[in-house]
């Protein structure tokens, strides 16, 4: 079989296994929704200045809640579930067969790339019936389409290169958390930037891949008064480039003892 | 000669200031089971992981298969089956899924209702992994080693942990393998389990080999002393010839195992003759359990 076919082969497999755990498959599901409800039904009615226009927080949190779907099927799923695979000896016997390393690998990324993109789609949906979020079109939805695949990847990538640094499979949930939620925090998911937030947010948040994924979507999603940039979407595959080169030589396909 | 399966040569490896394998060499040839037998933290995982290429050797060489098995090629993991000492399948898939999905890496392939027979889990080809017992598992880890037809298999320590029933449905399955033409390398810490697999055997120490040949002549058991041991009493008449008494206060003489039928008749003719009886009887050779335990015993601290 060629690698194409064994990697396409594997991600079905995954997918198989992945609906089979619900209550993975459930959380990944439920949490970004269920924020998306939760956030819009505290904070929906009010609104958000943003490049000095006054933005409806309903209408942003469609756009945070489908950068946070990406973030979570493709960083922290993917770290936590191959961590556990790692220390349950499952890549260590796959290392042990034909099957080259780095189709294995794709397989999983993928698989996490198309959860993201069905659960972009489902807060899209969700956004345009009860959040009057309209689904872009033309331009608009080819550059949505460009940072959902770059976000999805690079996030997996990171993800994959974190895994290097977590010990085992029960520090991982504590690990993924600690890296990813306080950036969440100030990159604009949970809480929308507006124009006059406190500075150093936007200096530490524009470091970090998360804040140019909210922005570079908000940007593709709904146009001004967003404002999109193709420079956000290079520093998201930057970040992405790193991970992957992290993950290319520290990444361990046996337990840590 | 027979073709050379496996060769290794004055193989070393080194964690840090510990040598876990210290300079062995060994060969195994197409079709038989081999067996490196040894007590836990001897060398066998090592020494195994370097012939399955999860390792690279500090120093001397090891050729799996013609192959480097430090390369990792492909064109050689396609020829071989690995059981490792502890592993885990994706909990979610099924038996059959599961064989299904690791055959596929392989360019050849046994059909997957075959496999499941050779290893006994025909009732639970639906039955997802994570409701499988830990022996039924073991066996999944079998069936997927053979799931893509190997000419050589590796089965690291395959019934630590099995209570004795399953003990023997694992060593049916190996016999199984053993019919199907397969080379076997075989680790294992159980004297019994390599007495009744194995053509050959290696007993490894510390890092180094102390034994190595076939189950019944290991360590030369075959021409080791037999014993004798009886009581009498100790007013009685006593038979001629060196015997000592022992703690217990019964006898034991010690005779070349080939002399063994001949002293026997001799005691129990002497016994016959006075019409005095040999109270507990017994006449033992040494096991390889034996063998193993003045091997592996003698080799601690040293």
């Amino acid at each position: 079989m060629s690698d194409v076919a064994l990697t396409v082969r594997q991600v079905r497999y995954t997918n198989r296994a992945f609906w089979r755990n619900p209550q993975a498959a459930f959380f990944t599901f439920a949490f970004p929704l269920m924020f998306l409800v939760i956030f819009a039904s505290l904070l929906g009615s009010g609104t958000v200045p943003i490049n000095g226009v006054l933005v409806d927080q309903s209408t942003y949190y469609v756009a945070g809640m489908s950068a946070f779907a990406i973030i979570t099927a493709c960083y922290t799923n993917l770290a936590i579930s191959v961590t556990f695979q790692r220390d349950a000896g499952i890549l260590k016997r796959t290392r042990g067969t034909p099957l080259p390393g780095y189709d294995y690998i794709t397989a999983r990324v993928l698989h996490a790339m198309l959860i993201a993109v069905l659960l972009v789609v489902i807060c899209s949906a969700f956004g345009a019936v009860f959040y009057s979020a309209s689904i872009p079109t033309g331009v608009d939805l080819f550059r949505t389409i460009v940072v959902v695949l770059v976000g999805a990847a690079s996030f997996a990538a990171l993800g994959l290169a974190l895994t290097a640094a977590i010990p085992n499979a029960d520090a991982a949930p504590p690990i993924v958390n600690a890296t990813i939620l306080p950036l969440l925090f100030i990159s604009g998911v949970f809480i929308p930037i507006g124009d006059n937030v406190p500075q150093w947010v936007n200096v530490v948040g524009k470091i970090f891949p998360v804040r140019h994924l909210v922005e570079a979507y908000l940007g593709a999603y709904y146009g001004a008064p967003f404002v999109f940039a193709w420079k956000d979407v290079a520093v998201i595959a930057a970040w992405g480039l790193a991970g992957l080169m992290i993950a290319a030589r520290r990444f361990s396909w046996e337990p840590r003892r | 000669m027979a073709e050379r399966v496996i060769e290794v040569s004055d193989l070393r490896k080194t964690y840090g200031d510990v040598e876990a394998v210290r300079g062995i060499s060994f060969h195994v040839e197409r079709g038989e089971v081999f067996a490196m037998l040894g007590p836990n933290g001897a060398g066998k995982t090592t020494t195994t992981e370097i012939l399955e290429g999860y390792r690279d050797p500090s120093a001397g060489s090891a050729t799996v298969l013609g192959h480097d098995p430090a390369k990792r090629e492909r064109s050689l993991k396609e020829r071989m089956g690995i059981v490792l000492q502890s592993t885990g399948i994706d909990p979610f898939l099924t038996v059959s899924e599961s064989i299904e999905m690791y055959a596929g890496y392989y360019p050849s392939r046994r059909p997957t209702n075959e496999v499941i027979d050779v290893v006994g889990l025909s009732e639970k080809r639906d039955t997802r992994v994570n409701k499988l017992s830990g022996g039924q598992q073991r066996r999944l880890d079998v069936a997927i080693a053979l799931a893509g037809d190997p000419e050589l298999l590796f089965l690291d320590e395959p019934t630590t942990g099995f209570d004795p029933s399953a003990r023997r449905n694992a060593w049916e399955v190996v016999k199984n393998l053993i019919a199907m033409g397969k080379t076997v390398f075989l680790t294992t810490h159980f004297m019994d389990e390599a007495q009744y697999l194995a053509d050959r055997v290696i007993v490894i120490s510390n890092g180094l080999i102390v034994a190595e040949g076939p189950p019944a002549s290991l360590a030369g058991r075959d021409q080791m002393r037999t014993r004798i041991r009886f009581r009498l009493p100790d007013t009685g008449p006593h038979p001629d010839g060196p015997m000592q008494r022992l703690a217990d206060g019964s006898l034991e003489i010690d005779v070349d195992a080939a002399d063994t039928a001949k002293a026997v008749h001799d005691l129990t003719g002497w016994a016959l003759e006075r019409g005095v009886a040999l109270e507990s009887l017994e006449v033992t050779q040494p096991s390889l359990e034996d063998v193993y335990l003045q091997l592996t015993g003698s080799e601690v601290g040293t």
